[in-house]
């Protein structure tokens, strides 16, 4: 396929090394864990970040390439579900035609467990960009409440 | 006679792995996937968090380069994390064949599909053998 280059070579195998150390969680934090690849790893997906402001909990999950329509995001109490599809290649592409074969499609159901109580009833998501965006209004009694001291 | 596919070299070239040379900037290798169809190569890239704005393709002398701006999508200060989105940056080789002046891309849900079509003198052809 391409001509011998022992420089790439060595080139790959040291990014390979690399790649296999941060799969064990070593060196780099997460911030260079982005791939999706239902299937492929037991891993979980899709990969969340979890962000709160005072009244709301957001989160975050890398879902490039699945479509919008396929997902199905249901709450109960505190634990949030995400349910969804990503396409893969469409038409019957022969094993022999591809060059690079790196991202993986299939079905992922993710569940999570929120640190908070939910109003489950004003629960909205939007996708944006391979960005699953749900934001989760904390439950009233969920909120930090206010004390006034009184001085005595 | 097996079928065989003409592999183009989609390699990527050795000093386009910006991790040495620009340290201060950090990038993510993109997953892709490149295929051939009858008529060029197809490359799909996942990049998350990457807006139109963000996107920058180009080719130059032979070299694809696929570079993106991720940003995230959800306010608030963060409690738990999984993943950062860095910007990408990712590097081919062209074969000459590829009709550099009709490339076309397109960002859906997050992938870029990059349609890099065959020039007319590579594209195969059959040829018709006369009966003397």
């Amino acid at each position: 396929m391409a001509e011998w280059n022992p420089i790439a070579d060595m080139e790959s195998l040291r990014r390979e090394i690399g790649r296999a150390f941060e799969d064990f969680g070593f060196e780099q934090g997460p911030s260079h864990r982005v791939a999706f690849l239902p299937g492929r790893e037991p891993r979980r997906y899709p990969l969340v970040n979890l962000l709160e402001d005072k009244d709301h909990v957001f989160i975050e999950a890398l879902t490039p390439g699945v479509d919008p329509q396929s997902m199905n995001i249901t709450a109960l109490q505190n634990r949030l579900t995400l349910a969804g599809e990503k396409s893969g290649i469409p038409g019957n592409i022969k094993p022999e035609a591809f060059h690079r074969n790196e991202r993986a499609s299939g079905k992922f159901v993710r569940t999570i467990d929120l640190p908070v109580e939910i109003d489950e009833d004003r629960i909205q998501a939007e996708y944006k960009n391979g960005l699953l965006v749900v934001t989760l209004p904390k439950a009233e009694k969920a909120k930090p409440k206010q004390i006034s001291i009184k001085v005595a | 006679m097996a079928e065989r596919t003409v592999a183009a070299r989609t390699q990527e070239k050795t000093p386009s792995s910006r991790e040495d040379t620009r340290s201060q900037e950090r990038y993510i290798t993109p997953p892709v996937d490149i295929y051939e169809t009858p008529n060029g190569l197809v490359v799909t890239a996942d990049l998350p968090g990457v807006a139109k704005e963000g996107l920058d393709v180009r080719v130059e002398n032979h070299l694809l380069t696929i570079r993106g701006k991720a940003a995230h999508a959800a306010p608030g200060d963060p409690v738990y994390r999984e993943y950062g989105l860095v910007n990408f940056f990712r590097q081919f080789e062209l074969n000459e064949k590829v009709d550099q002046s009709k490339i076309s891309a397109e960002l859906k849900h997050g992938v870029l599909t990059l349609n890099l079509p065959k020039a007319e003198e590579a594209k195969p052809r059959k040829i018709e053998v006369k009966a003397a």
